[in-house]
């Protein structure tokens, strides 16, 4: 198996992008990521497209064909392939590549992640995201997808005592982060009383519990670590590499306060480039809605079950903190457009590797995490980057 | 929901009709033809089997913001229920104040309308819980349940 490093980068500001479409969206983040790769389309061996919802959002499937289409792609008739898995199609996308290149049967791949929820009602993306879940079993029963994890968050403050504040605290914490990023979708602070009288959802979760549904994409280009190394490229290797599955209905697992598939693919990653939690010098993780936020850094094994919350609340996961998360604002603040939320993890990762983060830099970033899981976590896909 | 697709669940739906497991000796909601944990065996010796509809609440929600198409039921109450037999299955949980709904209540089936296509499309029925008893509360008067459940 060859070495794998991401040599280049691209993102838009995430929101709601109504004069964009999503194949200028692609077309921008493409151009970016190869511009700062320093290379041209000729270069390029294959295309990956991460994109959970195109066909219930803009009636159009065969996203690969049209963005490698409008990035001009077609003319050396490159292989683009779409990768879904609902919200962790943009992770997957990458994963893809990488062991297309990891296992020599290609040198260069870009690997998109694009999404355009807001063409649609709320109502109309708010179900396009609940597909992600078991469409006859839980949302025809009434389930949607906030109530799916309300369950889940109600059951775990049963189980630790988790609080209202300490899930406040999460959000509060990833607004603070993303108010220090400029892309982000809500660059401003919001404190915790803010957060705890926000609009009820579903009990116990909150409107300002929940990340939007965004437009948005990025794109990173990954390259053979030998031929980067060759080519006299900035690069960030990809080390570790992980994915997992679970039940597609909630109910079908046994305990509701664990999302275990998060836990089995970070294992899977720290297992392909023997590192350990504690190696780590910051995380990006899937905070589709706090609740999550807290879970997973429990299922990664950064904090024993049970104590994510108050240790967050403690101030450990924020900048300056034991483990900086979500530096980048997470999905809560950065936004969360579905195909791309993978792939702007790994680019908040790469920044701060590269020691590019500005303001919000974490000081001798050496190794950073990235988890992106879709559904109730029925997909979990984890890499771990490191700086070279 | 096309009309072919809500057809072959009709048994599942209106009558909780799923699967027994005869290497296993386990049941499984809704119908399947496989059981994971004994493989291929199992295939052919998957019998249908209908549930008795009594089980327990596991977790709880009030939903505030409802789907489209269950807006006239908000806020109302999704759970996940362990039923008697071992399955887990996610429903509407109707008459009663939708946030007195705890895990560890015991509850059972009935039968109702869980939505319609558009104002003239076909009518999908199936299967939601009540509690068994009524949690003593200030609120399970008369007037309370008919304004939460028609």
């Amino acid at each position: 198996m060859r070495d794998v490093s991401i040599i280049g980068t691209g993102i838009t500001k995430f929101g709601e992008l109504w004069d964009k479409s999503l194949r200028q969206l692609g077309l921008e983040t493409g151009l970016a990521a190869i511009s700062d790769a320093e290379i041209t389309s000729k270069d390029i061996d294959a295309l990956y497209i991460g994109n959970m919802a195109a066909g219930s959002t803009l009636q159009q499937e065969h996203v690969s064909a049209l963005i490698a289409d409008y990035c001009g792609l077609t003319e050396q008739n490159i292989p683009a392939t779409r990768v879904e898995a609902a919200s962790a199609s943009g992770g997957l996308a990458l994963r893809q590549a990488y062991m297309a290149i990891a296992g020599g049967f290609i040198d260069i791949a870009v690997v998109g992640g694009a999404e355009k929820m807001t063409d649609v009602s709320d109502s109309e993306s708010t179900y396009a995201i609940s597909m992600g879940s078991d469409e006859q079993w839980e949302s025809k029963a009434g389930a949607t997808f906030t109530s799916l994890h309300a369950i889940i968050a109600q059951s775990h403050m049963n189980k630790y005592g988790t609080t209202r504040e300490e899930l406040s605290a999460i959000s509060s914490k990833n607004h603070y982060h993303a108010s220090m990023n400029p892309l982000a979708q809500f660059p401003f602070t919001l404190n915790i009383e803010v957060i705890s009288n926000s609009g009820m959802v579903s009990s116990p979760l909150r409107m300002l519990d929940c990340a939007p549904n965004s437009d948005g994409a990025a794109a990173v280009v990954l390259c053979a670590t030998e031929k980067a190394k060759r080519m006299n490229k900035k690069s960030i290797k990809i080390i570790g590499s992980g994915q997992a599955s679970d039940t597609l209905s909630l109910h079908h697992r046994k305990e509701l306060y664990k999302l275990p598939a998060i836990g089995i693919a970070a294992k899977r990653a720290f297992q392909s480039c023997n590192k350990k939690p504690k190696d780590l010098d910051l995380i990006e993780i899937h905070d589709n809605y706090t609740i999550s936020e807290i879970i997973a850094l429990e299922e990664i094994g950064i904090f024993k079950p049970g104590e994510a919350a108050k240790k967050s609340f403690e101030g450990e996961t924020k900048l300056g903190g034991k483990i900086p998360v979500n530096t980048s604002g997470g999905l809560k603040a950065r936004g969360h457009a579905p195909g791309a939320t993978g792939i702007a993890q790994i680019i908040e990762i790469v920044q701060q590797l590269r020691g590019e983060a500005g303001n919000r830099q974490v000081k001798n970033a050496k190794i950073g995490m990235a988890e992106n899981h879709g559904g109730t976590a029925a997909t979990a896909v984890v890499h771990i980057l490191e700086a070279e | 929901m096309s009309v072919p697709r809500f057809w072959r669940e009709l048994d599942a739906r209106y009558n909780l009709i799923g699967s027994h497991c005869k290497i296993t000796d386990t049941y499984h909601y809704p119908r399947r033809s496989f059981n994971p944990k004994a493989g291929r065996e199992s295939i052919g010796n998957m019998d249908d089997y209908q549930f008795k509809g009594t089980g327990e609440i596991i977790g709880a929600t009030v939903v505030h913001q409802a789907q489209e198409g269950y807006e006239m039921f908000g806020p109302y109450c999704i759970a996940i229920i362990e039923l008697d037999e071992g399955p887990r299955i996610t429903s509407q949980i109707v008459d009663c104040e939708p946030k007195t709904v705890m895990p560890g209540m015991k509850v059972k089936s009935v039968f109702r309308k869980l939505g319609q296509d558009s104002e003239s499309g076909i009518l999908h029925y199936g299967t939601k819980f009540i509690l068994i008893e009524l949690p003593k509360t200030d609120n399970n008067d008369e007037e309370t349940l008919n304004d939460i459940e028609l």
